[in-house]
């Protein structure tokens, strides 16, 4: 198969163009009501703007579009992304547009500008994200906002007492955000709970997919890896979620939070689960020629992207199984295998999630009936799998994930370069709420 | 920006500038530190007219370079006639006797010599193929000027441009050398001799923007004096690569954005350091002029009370780190354009300090470093010098014990602590392509601290 970059339709260049990541830049995450506690969304975006600029000497430069999001996200910061950018060291003349797509928002601010950069329409762009659980927007109630909006249409003294007539106690307690689902009430950890029960992975898997997170991190950073992909905030030099010293004893030791109702087959514990995190990152993406006149660094393509979404609702997938889906599309687009793959980057919102995804490619009947393959869809070699850490150790403030997971593969296929005379391929995947997912293909220059 | 820290105020020397305070420190005979002058792109050289004192050939050319430069310059002393600074050239001394007549004429002008004024000499380095008489002569300078030094008053300072053998007076490192004494660039600098050779670039420098086009990496630049240096080389023109430990990266950022250059997070004592800051500028600027080793740690305490750490870190990060680092530099090809180091050394490098023996071995380390680096850095047409700095107000020293710091800040002839900024300016000097033919130098800026020489 042809891949999207040797496609001859475009809009007006005549070509397709490569889009290229530079380099990255994150804070490293604290957990939630930490060392960010008071630090707001604009605040961590602004810092890890700000260390994206310095480290690649941004200060003059009109960048083409920054696009970034947060999940949980205050209504006065509609123009977050911009408001950003101008507290940045970035020039005032630089546009930025927010979106949103639960945990996947930063990747599908990587995807969507690299496509601006292909078509041409912009030549260098910053993606991004940032979350804050412990800075939350809490909302009032429903019944109060009625009654104070019906309160400000009101024209006369005595409409506006009877109005105030209807408060009732109830109306004074605040609305406060949740990671439960819409439309089943349940909460993330106990759509997963079904999920891994589902799929029958073990405690001890999920805790030895943990260990493996938290001792990968740390030997990253104990070898400088993170030195030009992180920069300090507010006190903070590593994620302060990182365990160095976990043993499976001590995760074992841990009792299970999410799923209790399945008795013994309730296995996910908070040492396999990501924690509510705080935190920040940007990705700096450019065209070839764009990094080239700039004397950048040009670390990986950003070959191709695909979402995908299940029906989490009636039951029939998992909410976090959507990019079992979203893979094998966007693998078979580009001709590829697991076979062709140097470096798999699979989002760990819980261990049960990468294992459950997992074993349904694994899984000879899911190939068959679910994905409309001869058997399973292939067997992702774990000695390639999360091998610099993921959000176990790392933590997962929402948005802020995908800019993690691209900036951090970049640097590693940077530094793999040629495998068998071609370049280091990387895939990375991100589930997210609502039962969506987001993959990315990336290849070393 | 998060870059501007606090640092300790000399709140006294505030008292002491004006109205009741100056009064009453007058009459009590205490200190009365001046308000130095410092440099801020757009200011006059000097306050007003410099008086040239000497008859040699050698006065005449360093009166006519004055002159092309725009200055006031006066060959003989108008008395009440009020003197920017006092130029004292004696390059023809053969005997102590030559002494008099010029050193009486310089005392006699110098009530009329403004605040914050300047005195430079200009004159012949003492070396053994001298005669007795000759050298004798050569040397008293050096008494000279540190006396007079620490008789100036209200922010003056006395410095001396040494020649080296061949050098004329005029040379262009010779002018440079007096043009930074004369500046408000060194306005801690007092009582301290430069160097100077015959070697310097014949064309005109750009004295407003002499590191224009020029790309320098400083080490330590996340705060106090690092961060002051990174603002000084922009300001004149530098392309700055500011590097610290990654642990400080985000006062770095703020740092390197503030200046528009980049931020390199890294460990300077890890192996590859050298090779990580080459290809950093290689790749982004395609090459590299100026390095500043300025990172540096404390790790006090008496040598019977020493551990193996304390010892250890300092000497890693203070010298052996700059040693590696130089060998890198002195290999790659991306460093070969007339480049420049410049160490920051220590005045408890030359003087000692109780409690520091590690600290003091690795900046006296520093100064044997820069001496041996010299002959290899001129082969490539560069310079290699140290500044030494004394009591500098900082974020460090703003946590000396009051009364400690308080006496520490008085101990020079100008009676008060100097700014990073005044450690930043002499690094510049030392970086500017005027400096060609200064090298080798240790330079205090310590405002003559009584210690040491």
């Amino acid at each position: 198969m042809s891949s999207p970059t040797a496609e001859n339709t475009t809009a007006r260049a005549g070509t397709i163009r490569k889009a290229v990541v530079v380099g990255g830049n994150r804070i490293p995450f604290a957990r939630s009501g930490g060392a960010y506690a008071h630090a707001s969304n604009q605040d961590m975006l602004t810092a890890a703007l700000d260390g994206l600029v310095a480290r690649f000497g941004l200060q003059d430069e009109s960048i083409g579009e920054v696009a970034a999001g947060a999940v949980l996200k205050h209504s006065r910061d509609f123009n977050l992304t911009r408001e950003a950018v101008l507290g940045s060291a970035l020039l005032a003349t630089t546009p930025a547009y927010d979106l949103q797509q639960a945990c996947a928002t930063g990747m599908e601010a990587v995807i969507g500008l690299s496509n601006k950069i292909k078509l041409g329409q912009i030549d260098s762009a910053i993606a991004g994200g940032v979350d804050s659980a412990s800075d939350a927007p809490i909302a009032v109630s429903e019944g109060l906002r009625a009654i104070l909006l019906d309160l400000n249409r009101a024209k006369t003294m005595a409409g506006k007492v009877k109005i105030l007539g209807r408060l009732r106690p109830r109306d004074l307690a605040p609305d406060t955000p949740s990671t439960g689902e819409p439309r089943t009430g349940l909460s993330m950890g106990e759509h997963q709970a079904l999920t891994t029960a589902q799929w029958k992975i073990t405690r001890q898997a999920q805790d030895e997919l943990a260990l493996a997170s938290h001792k990968n991190l740390a030997a990253a950073y104990d070898r400088h890896f993170f030195d030009d992909l992180v920069t300090p905030f507010r006190g903070l030099t590593r994620d302060s979620n990182l365990r160095a010293d976990s043993s499976l004893e001590k995760l074992a030791k841990l009792k299970p939070v999410f799923g209790r109702n399945l008795g013994d087959a309730a296995t996910m514990t908070a040492g396999n689960s990501t924690p509510l995190t705080d935190g920040a990152s940007t990705v700096l993406l450019a065209s070839e020629d764009w990094a080239r006149d700039h004397e950048l660094p040009m670390l990986a393509n950003v070959v191709d992207g695909e979402a995908a979404a299940v029906d989490f609702v009636h039951g029939r997938d998992g909410l976090l199984m959507a990019p079992v889906f979203a893979v094998p599309r966007l693998l078979a687009r580009n001709g590829l295998t697991f076979d062709d793959i140097d470096y798999f980057e699979i989002h760990e919102a819980f261990a049960g999630t990468v294992l459950s995804t997992l074993a349904a490619w694994e899984d000879e009947e899911f190939g068959r009936t679910r994905l409309g393959l001869d058997g399973a869809f292939g067997t992702v070699d774990r000695s390639k799998l999360n091998i610099n850490g993921s959000s176990l150790a790392a933590g997962h403030p929402f948005a802020a994930t995908g800019g993690r997971l691209i900036a951090t593969l970049a640097k590693m296929l940077s530094e793999r370069g040629l495998v068998d005379g071609r370049p280091a391929r990387g895939l990375v995947s991100v589930c997210a709420a609502g039962g969506q997912g987001v993959v990315a293909l990336l290849e070393a220059r | 920006m998060a870059a501007h820290q606090k640092v300790s105020s000399d709140k006294y020397t505030e008292l002491v500038s004006g109205g009741l305070g100056r009064e009453l420190a007058k009459r009590l005979g205490l200190p009365q530190p001046a308000v130095l002058r410092r440099f801020t792109p757009g200011v006059p050289l000097v306050q007003g007219p410099i008086l040239v004192v000497g008859h040699s050939a050698g006065a005449d050319a360093v009166s006519a370079v004055l002159l092309s430069w725009g200055q006031d310059v006066r060959r003989h002393a108008t008395p009440r006639d009020t003197l920017g600074a006092i130029v004292l050239v004696l390059d023809e001394l053969a005997h102590p006797d030559q002494l008099s007549a010029p050193l009486r004429e310089v005392g006699g002008a110098l009530r009329d010599l403004q605040r914050n004024g300047r005195i430079v000499g200009i004159s012949r380095q003492a070396d053994a193929q001298d005669t007795p008489e000759a050298a004798a002569a050569r040397n008293a300078v050096d008494g000279i000027l540190r006396s007079l030094a620490k008789e100036l008053r209200a922010g003056a300072t006395a410095n001396g441009v040494v020649l080296a053998n061949g050098t004329a007076a005029d040379a262009p490192s010779t002018m440079s050398a007096l043009r930074f004494f004369l500046s408000a660039r060194s306005a801690f600098v007092d009582g301290q001799f430069l160097t100077a050779s015959s070697e310097g670039s014949a064309t005109e420098p750009n004295w407003d923007r002499p590191l224009e086009g020029r790309v320098a990496v400083v080490t330590g630049a996340a705060r106090g004096i690092g961060a002051s240096i990174a603002r000084t080389l922009a300001r004149d023109g530098a392309k700055v690569v500011a590097v610290d430990v990654p642990a400080a990266g985000d006062q770095l950022a703020a740092v390197a954005n503030e200046v528009h250059g980049t931020a390199l997070q890294l460990d300077i004592t890890a192996t590859e350091a050298g090779a990580r800051i080459l290809d950093h500028a290689a790749q982004r600027h395609g090459r590299l002029d100026i390095v500043v080793h300025n990172a540096g740690i404390t790790r006090d305490k008496l040598l019977a009370n020493m551990d193996a750490a304390r010892w250890d870190s300092v000497i890693a990060v203070n010298i052996a780190a700059q040693l590696r680092i130089n060998q890198a530099l002195l290999a790659s090809s991306h460093f070969a354009d007339h480049p420049r180091i410049i160490s920051v050394s220590s005045t408890s490098g030359i003087a000692g300090n109780r409690g520091q023996t590690n600290y003091a071995a690795s900046k006296a380390g520093v100064i044997g470093m820069v001496r041996a680096t010299a002959p290899l850095l001129a082969e490539k047409g560069g310079t290699v010098n140290a500044v030494a700095p004394g009591f500098i107000e900082t974020a460090m020293t703003a946590k000396i014990p009051f009364a400690t710091r308080e006496v520490a800040r008085r101990l020079n002839s100008l009676q008060q602590g100097g700014r990073p900024e005044d450690v930043a300016e002499a690094i510049a000097y030392f970086a500017s392509e005027a400096s060609a033919g200064v090298t080798a130098n240790i330079l205090r800026v310590c405002g003559q601290n009584l210690v040491g020489q």
